[in-house]
């Protein structure tokens, strides 16, 4: 450490991003690390937050150390801008960055923090996502050791996983895994995609955007980069399947609110026991309804 | 092509700390595998044999003997204080001890087959008994469902598993169908070399018949070469082309079982002999 070190006077008692310079520097040195060993868990010291472990900090920490004055925000809560948590991490961003705008279109934004959902609309090269990760370790379903864990991952031994899968299919007839779906990145690690659903697994494949995942609690960051091989773990003969939303006779759900037949949907009961479904993404379920096209 | 498959040279394994004495002051004549001045366990010592394919060499000897830790250093479970293995594997050669920790675990999941004793420490009870063989095709990349979903049932058709049990839970197996699950999950890479450490060990008699006669045939089929640890004469008398006789960590006696069984020569192996008589 250079001991004669000091921030410039005018911010002195100021650090823009609530996290002090050295933990951003910390945190942008590992998601560097990160992007360079696609899929690898770069391990890095998680800050305290002034909010829970698991209550997304660690995606915030890397929202913290990227974001500048040109940027906008979009905070996203399993696919929704009002819910309570992304209403808070939005207005503690606000807080702690003056003068960073935030919006909940997806296409304005160059930065998304989301929790369990990936925007339905196509990311760009511009557009940074960073993915709140509460379990980073695919393997941990398997093996409960770290030390072993890391060696399967170094060899890329993912036996066991798909022995998981084979006992799915032997009892169920399907993979039976709805979300956190193992994913082999770049040909070699695989990775806990963060509780997204089925549906979004794809969307990882060469994506345009770089996609951050971040746990502040298990204190680990690791990254698709943009153009990236991400293939949902499958046997050769059984190809990965999405959500398809069909009933009984074979129709797929639509919207209740914008009528889409494309989209990610959530399913809702009411006290009667009626179901109906709904955009999961709040913000692309809006503006479909605006433009009356869905599809 | 010369067919030996495994040449083992000088093994040795002390546990704990050691002294230029241990050596010296243990073994047979001795009568303690401890060494008096500095505690340590001479598991095994300077062990030497040769292995060819499709033969079954014996190691018999009574607990403590060193027998299993000699097939543990081999299966990498254990690592040596010193000693040679050298694995020929059609015209490549490994040095077992020389290969780094990732090499000797490939080797061991693919190359490799070993049956324990203890049903717990072969066999996933979080999963079915074809999971369990599955896990071994897994590993030696084959990642097609149907492909690994007939291999299995075919080797557990050949260790005489009744096909509708595939699919369960082997805690629900009796103790000689956990063996014959656990030599189906050994054999599902078809390795040139099996380890079998005490597999009848606590099997009723007619169990036990059953999986001697069953390893007869995978030899005879599959030309494997085993090792087989036991210190149950009659599983040697069965199984092995030749034997090796432990006591203390030494080979105290070797050769052709027949001549060992008939002619002993050591006294212990005499004892040995004349008391399962």
């Amino acid at each position: 450490m250079n001991e004669n070190y000091e921030l410039p006077l005018e911010d002195a008692g100021y650090s823009f991003g609530f996290l002090d310079e050295y933990a951003k520097k910390e945190v942008r040195r590992c998601i560097l690390k990160a992007i360079a060993i696609p899929g690898y868990q770069t391990p890095y010291a998680s800050r305290e937050m002034p909010m829970g472990r698991g209550f997304g900090t660690g995606g915030l920490q890397i929202t913290l150390s990227l974001i500048g004055f040109q940027d906008t925000l979009k905070v996203i809560d399993q696919g929704s801008d009002d819910s309570v948590n992304a209403v808070n991490l939005r207005q503690f961003v606000q807080l702690t960055c003056p003068g960073v705008d935030v919006t909940e279109k997806t296409e304005e934004a160059s930065l998304l923090q989301s929790r369990h959902r990936i925007p339905e609309k196509p990311l760009t090269q511009a557009q940074i996502l960073i993915l709140q990760v509460p379990y980073p370790d695919a393997l941990v379903v398997v093996e409960a050791s770290e030390a072993r864990r890391k060696i399967m991952h170094a060899e890329a031994d993912y036996s066991r996983l798909l022995v998981k899968l084979y006992e799915d299919i032997v009892h169920f007839d399907e993979i039976t895994i709805s979300h956190r779906y193992p994913t082999r990145i770049n040909g070699h690690y695989v990775i806990d995609p963060s509780p997204i659903p089925r549906w979004d697994v794809p969307k990882l494949h060469q994506s345009k955007a770089l996609v951050l995942l971040g746990a502040g609690r298990e204190k680990k960051i690791y990254a698709v980069p943009p153009y990236t091989l991400a293939e949902p773990l499958v046997f050769d003969d059984i190809a990965f399947r999405v959500e398809d939303f069909r009933d009984a006779t074979g129709v797929r759900h639509a919207c209740r609110c914008c009528g889409s037949t494309v989209s990610f949907l959530d399913e809702f009961s009411n006290d009667q026991g009626m179901v109906a479904y709904q955009c999961s993404d709040s913000a692309y379920c809006e503006e479909q309804q605006q433009t009356g096209s869905a599809a | 092509m010369s067919r030996k498959i495994l040449e083992v040279r000088g093994l040795s394994r002390i546990h704990g700390k050691g002294c230029p004495l241990c050596t010296q002051h243990t073994g047979p004549e001795f009568d303690t595998n401890i060494c008096p001045f500095c505690g340590s366990v001479v598991a095994a010592h300077d062990i030497n044999f040769d292995l060819y394919r499709g033969e079954i060499l014996g190691i018999i000897g009574e607990s403590g003997s060193g027998k299993s830790s000699t097939v543990k250093m081999l299966y990498f479970d254990d690592a040596p204080t010193s000693g040679q293995a050298t694995f020929f594997d059609g015209a490549e050669q490994h040095d077992l001890f020389s290969l780094n920790a990732a090499q000797q675990r490939s080797m061991r999941n693919k190359r490799f087959g070993m049956v324990y004793q203890n049903p717990h420490m072969g066999l996933n009870f979080q999963i079915s008994a074809g999971g369990n063989i599955a896990e071994r095709l897994l590993m030696s990349d084959l990642k097609h469902y149907a492909e690994i979903r007939r291999r299995a049932g075919e080797l557990l058709s050949r260790t005489e598993v009744s096909l509708a049990r595939m699919d369960q839970n082997p805690k629900t197996f009796s103790g000689g169908m956990q063996q014959r699950v656990q030599i189906a999950k050994a054999l599902a890479t078809r390795p040139p070399l099996l380890f079998l450490d005490e597999v009848t060990t606590g099997l009723d008699l007619s169990v036990q018949a059953a999986i001697l006669d069953l390893i007869l045939e995978i030899q005879n089929e599959l030309d494997t070469a085993m090792i087989v640890v036991t210190h149950d004469l009659g599983v040697i008398r069965l199984l092995a082309g030749r034997t090796l006789v432990m006591k203390h960590g030494r080979v105290i006696e070797s050769g052709l079982t027949d001549q060992i069984l008939e002619d002993p020569q050591h006294a212990y192996t005499q004892r040995l002999v004349a008391s399962a008589l």
